[in-house]
């Protein structure tokens, strides 16, 4: 980026527009320099090149996991800038695809559950399956194995006998409550065989989609199918996806003894320490919340700056359970692919088209210039 | 294991494969005009993209050497536009060349971090073991 290392012969950035190149800085009241500097030419006039090329990146960037769970993953992305972190974030939140129940037709509802909530909430039932293996399903096609899953909700509320009035509905009653265990999957063509081993349920088994009563009935027929997010919530891969931007905490003056001890018990985050000889260290600059309580009161904030890195990331992405959380981040970067592919695509068809009205037109400029001469004008 | 089985695509490979996320299930517009009679100053509208692709497009166009100015815009939510504004420098190249080698660029660079990725997983997985 311009402040390259000085062994290649790059001349590097003054340590203050290299500081307001990389850092946001946060003060007590407002924060400052939150735009980055991406412009190629920004330095040309000191010789530094801030231009950015595929290859540097390559060379530039950092990855590296910190935690990985069944459903959550936070890992750090150092070297890339924010509108490339956002872009990444926005697909995960928007346009990851999933499956989800779309279609619901009833053939009884006799609960005090409304058709179209029932409908509605079995709509925002996560699905336990890969929605890579289907496509997706156009206006007004016919349901088929490869764009759409078939379940069935039929569940009755009967009583129990000889169980007291007084006792819980879960004694009283049969099938007082129905969850979403009680989906059961129906494979269309040759679906039997391809999900054999792992047939498609909800994600989760205990949410509870409806509550009934003795001689209440809910029987129904869904039909789920491939979608994102950005056309409807109920699509989305993610419970959240988010990033921070890496904290920084400067002590600008030694601070001791009984400022150490008032600066530790100050921060709710716990970033500071206080080591053997009294002073107080920023010993977990990670945890800061940026809530600026160090440098709100008095003149602390002589003493303490903070700030954030601009090109260091922490993304956290929270799966719903179908897709693994690392396998969404691979997915959003494929879905960036093929949009790049699809804008390249549509520029080279509009340039072809232009470039054709060009020879057409100066075509019909000669052939007017020919017909011309022969009619003597 | 599941990770390893990822189509990924090169920076230096000119042919994309469309799946037509998105707009395609929505049959949105998916036109592309280059408006300007300067080659150097243009402005490309984009139909079914928002600041997804915008402020990504236009971050890889400002940093692209030879480029004078790169902005964009969504005029207004309603309406289905996103203009993307390209000015190069006199005697480089063209305004629609700039802008199709940064969106190519912008596949490369989500190459490099996908390769990346993966390999952060692997060292994440092997000092697990440990």
């Amino acid at each position: 980026m311009g402040s390259g290392e000085d062994s290649d012969g790059k001349r590097s950035l003054p340590e203050h527009l290299e500081r307001m190149r990389s850092r946001v800085e946060v003060g007590s009241k407002v924060p400052s320099n939150s735009e980055g500097v991406y412009y190629s030419g920004a330095y040309s006039s000191m010789g530094v090149d801030n231009s950015l090329s595929v290859s540097d990146l390559e060379k530039r960037l950092k990855v590296k996991i910190l935690e990985k769970e069944k459903d959550r993953i936070v890992f750090e992305l150092i070297g890339i800038d924010a509108p490339i972190a956002n872009t990444i974030r926005r697909i995960l939140l928007s346009e990851v695809p999933t499956m989800a129940i779309e279609k619901v037709s009833f053939f009884a509802n006799s609960s005090v559950i409304h058709e179209e909530i029932l409908a509605h909430r079995l709509g925002l039932i996560p699905l336990d399956v890969d929605p890579n293996l289907f496509d997706y399903m156009e206006e007004g096609a016919e349901p088929s194995e490869v764009n759409a899953l078939k379940f069935r909700l039929k569940v009755q509320c009967t009583k129990v006998a000889a169980v007291p009035a007084e006792a819980k509905p879960s004694l009283k009653y049969h099938n007082s409550d129905v969850f979403s265990s009680m989906l059961e999957w129906e494979p269309i063509g040759e679906q039997a065989e391809v999900f054999g081993s792992k047939p498609p349920k909800p994600v989760n088994d205990d949410i509870l989609i409806a509550k009934l009563r003795p001689g209440q009935e809910i029987d129904l027929e869904v039909l789920a199918v491939k979608g994102i997010s950005k056309d409807h919530a109920k699509w989305s891969p993610v419970a959240t996806a988010f990033y921070r931007m890496l904290p920084q905490v400067e002590l600008l003056k030694s601070i001791e003894g009984a400022d150490a001890i008032e600066l530790k018990d100050m921060c709710p985050s716990n970033c500071f320490d206080i080591e053997e000889s009294g002073k107080a260290v920023a010993v977990r600059p990670g945890q800061c919340t940026m809530c600026r309580e160090c440098i709100r009161h008095g003149d602390w904030e002589e003493k303490i700056r903070l700030s954030r890195v601009r090109d260091h990331f922490i993304f956290s992405i929270e799966s719903t359970g179908a897709i693994a959380p690392e396998d969404l981040f691979m997915r959003a970067l494929q879905v960036l692919v093929d949009k790049c592919g699809n804008v390249v695509e549509r520029l080279t068809e509009s340039l072809d088209v232009s470039s054709a009205q060009a020879r057409a037109s100066t075509n019909k400029e000669h052939l007017s210039h020919l017909t011309r001469m022969s009619t003597g004008r | 294991g599941r990770s390893s089985s990822w189509r990924l695509v090169a920076s230096s490979v000119v042919e994309f494969v469309t799946l037509g996320i998105g707009m395609g299930s929505s049959g949105g517009d998916r036109s592309l005009e280059v408006a300007g009679d300067d080659p150097s100053c243009v402005t490309i509208v984009l139909r079914g993209e928002d600041h997804t692709m915008g402020n990504a497009v236009r971050y890889m166009l400002a940093r692209r050497p030879g480029v004078e100015f790169a902005g964009y815009s969504i005029p207004h939510p309603s309406e289905d536009r996103l203009n993307i504004r390209v000015q190069t420098v006199a005697g480089g190249e063209s305004a629609a060349e700039a802008f199709g080698g940064s969106v190519r660029d912008l596949a490369g660079v989500a190459d490099v971090i996908a390769k990346s990725f993966l390999g952060a997983l692997e060292e994440f997985s092997t000092s697990m073991k440990r």
